[in-house]
């Protein structure tokens, strides 16, 4: 199990592994200690390896029939769907393969809320995840603007044109970021290079959250520290692995019920329409997973500040470890953030509504309202329920609770002695 | 090294310093043509200006054409509507202007089609005001001279720089 003592049985893998220690890797990776208790909640970071995985391949592939100009990119969409083999299949994967992404990691973000996984020695790990995060927001923004339908085109205009909100320098910055003196051509082919780039890019910052990761190894439901390798772990490989699979074939349901059987219900018609700079959709709409951060953009009345409010509600996010004051991770054993946080998925939920309706009347008030909260949750409540809240009392160990604070060996060997039985049958 | 002369910059600590300045200024040269390639190049640039035959518009008709990428209308606008915009009291209005000073030829009415709320492209003759517009996507209404009445948009319509090359034609930009 210990992995700093491995050494490969082969002669070659010897040799090999002197030069490069590949073979020290994949055993850290297949006996790496796992917590024994950690549930369906932990088996989005799998899920999300596989979305990213997916979104690349297909990406890369798309990448082999579009043609990123404004007078052909609408048309070699449709040419995708149409002549392109499997094309309509590819191309639908890769954009409900987005969506279902962002399903994935708001379940992982507020998995990591719910049990505290933010909280030191894994500060790290949380904000690396959360430009992770960011750098998906902006990928899929590009992503959506390469198909040039009303919709891409719009949404272009309004997201650059939030730059213009910055004094002095706005406006020089959106024609830079055009690339000419409204989104056109040149906007078109520089999202396509930078789609193509920050995949690799969170490819990349994927690889530092897993290393990060493995330094102090998972939190797990219960949020305590743990002895690796003990009786609280498992290894790595067989046990969570096939979890993760199992839970992948789930999720993998989800996902081709959305490609097969409503491969547009997450979409927006407008984009079926190309691109025209001189007709506005009388609706604008992001994308599901962006819209609660545009009702947060546009509950501010002040062009400037709601831009502002918008990117501090994901930096709120990443100066979390040092918000949240409380020395327990897991909700399971602090009654009253249990509470706050069923309300901020709640709030969150009712921002991204709000964010679909338009910014007027009562909607526009409910908006404001959630907006305030959202701030709240995180600047005042955190703070001080961490110093205030009376915490029910922690178990040493995962089987502790199991064992009434005596560990049994006896017990623990039956167990040991049945999963050894159960492997050789 | 003693302590005293770690305070004393001495030869090397000038190289160090001076070769890093040139580096930086080196690698800041290296860097510009990359940032600088983004910005609207010679041929967006060439079309920086627009001519546009309006002979064939007439009083009340109102035509949109392409100026950078972005509509611009052009309305002719009949008597009434020009004595209507001219006899507006300026105190009514959210952004005060003066209908003489956004319109050279008082016929001849130039404004940006982009409404200055959310950048959305408003209608022509819609909306509250007689020869006006209106913004479908939130509401805002303007008057027969681009000018702001009802609604969240903070300013007018924006005027372009314009002239009349002659009487049939108009240069934008």
């Amino acid at each position: 199990m210990s992995s700093h003592e491995y050494t490969p049985s082969s002669k070659f893998g010897k040799w090999f592994n002197d030069r490069l220690p590949l073979l020290t890797l994949a055993n850290h990776l297949t006996d790496y200690p796992t917590p024994k208790n950690l549930n369906y909640w932990w088996t989005f970071g799998g899920i999300l390896t596989f979305c990213l995985i997916t979104q690349i391949i297909t990406g890369l592939v798309l990448a082999m029939h579009y043609i990123a100009h404004a007078d052909l990119a609408f048309e070699s969409v449709e040419h995708i769907m149409r002549d392109v083999n499997y094309g309509w299949l590819i191309r639908y994967v890769h954009a409900n393969g987005a969506s279902m992404f962002f399903l994935a990691v708001y379940i992982h973000i507020f998995r990591a809320l719910y049990y505290g996984s933010y909280k030191s020695p894994r500060e790290i790990i949380w904000i690396i995840g959360m430009l992770i995060y960011f750098l998906m927001m902006a990928t899929a923004f590009l992503g959506y603007v390469l198909p040039w339908g009303q919709m891409s085109f719009w949404g272009a205009t309004v997201i650059t044109n939030l730059f213009s909100a910055i004094p002095l320098v706005g406006e020089s910055i959106t024609h830079w970021l055009w690339g000419g003196y409204s989104v056109d051509n040149p906007t078109l082919t520089r999202f396509f290079s930078l789609h193509y780039l920050f995949p690799f890019l969170i490819l990349g910052l994927v690889i530092l959250h897993i290393w990060a990761l493995h330094v102090p190894g998972n939190n797990n439901p219960i949020g305590i520290d743990i002895k690796k390798p003990s009786n609280d772990t498992v290894p790595f490989h067989p046990y969570i692995v096939i979890k993760d699979i199992f839970a992948l074939l789930i999720f993998l349901i989800i996902f081709a019920f959305f490609v097969f059987f409503s491969p547009n219900i997450l979409g927006h018609s407008d984009n079926y329409i190309e691109a025209n700079p001189l007709v506005t959709p009388a609706h604008i709409v992001p994308e599901w997973y962006l819209l609660p951060f545009y009702a947060i953009l546009r509950s501010i009345p002040d062009k400037l500040l709601g831009v502002i409010a918008m990117f501090a509600a994901i930096f709120v996010l990443v100066i979390l470890p040092w918000l949240d004051t409380s020395k327990v991770r897991s909700a399971l054993f602090r009654p009253i953030y249990k509470q706050f946080y069923w309300f901020l998925v709640a709030d969150v939920l009712i921002l991204g509504y709000m964010g679909a309706m338009p910014a007027e009347g009562v909607y526009l008030l409910i908006a404001r309202v959630a907006t305030a909260y959202y701030f709240i949750h995180f600047l005042v409540i955190l703070p001080i329920l961490g110093r205030k809240e009376r915490t029910l009392n922690v178990p040493l160990s995962i089987t502790e609770p199991v064992l009434g604070g005596m560990p049994n060996p006896s017990m623990a060997k039956a167990k040991s002695d049945k999963v050894k039985i159960n492997s050789l049958g | 090294m003693s302590d005293s002369d770690k305070k004393k910059p001495n030869r090397r600590d000038f190289i160090l310093t001076a070769t890093t300045a040139a580096g930086a200024v080196g690698v800041g040269a290296a860097v510009w043509p990359l940032i600088d390639q983004m910005n609207p190049d010679a041929s967006v640039k060439a079309l920086a200006s627009t001519e546009v035959d309006i002979s064939s518009v007439q009083p009340g008709q109102s035509i949109t054409v392409l100026w950078r990428g972005k509509p611009v209308f052009i309305k002719h606008r009949t008597t009434e509507e020009i004595e209507e915009a001219r006899k507006v009291d300026l105190k009514e209005l959210k952004h005060p202007e003066k209908d003489e000073d956004r319109a050279k030829k008082p016929e001849w009415l130039v404004t940006l089609g982009i409404c200055t709320h959310l950048g959305c492209v408003p209608l022509t003759n819609k909306g509250d005001y007689e020869g006006g517009w209106f913004c479908p996507c939130h509401g805002s209404h303007y008057d027969t001279s681009g000018r702001i009445r009802s609604g969240p948009a903070p300013t007018n319509l924006e005027v372009p720089e314009y002239t009349f090359v002659d009487s049939n034609t108009i240069k934008i930009g």
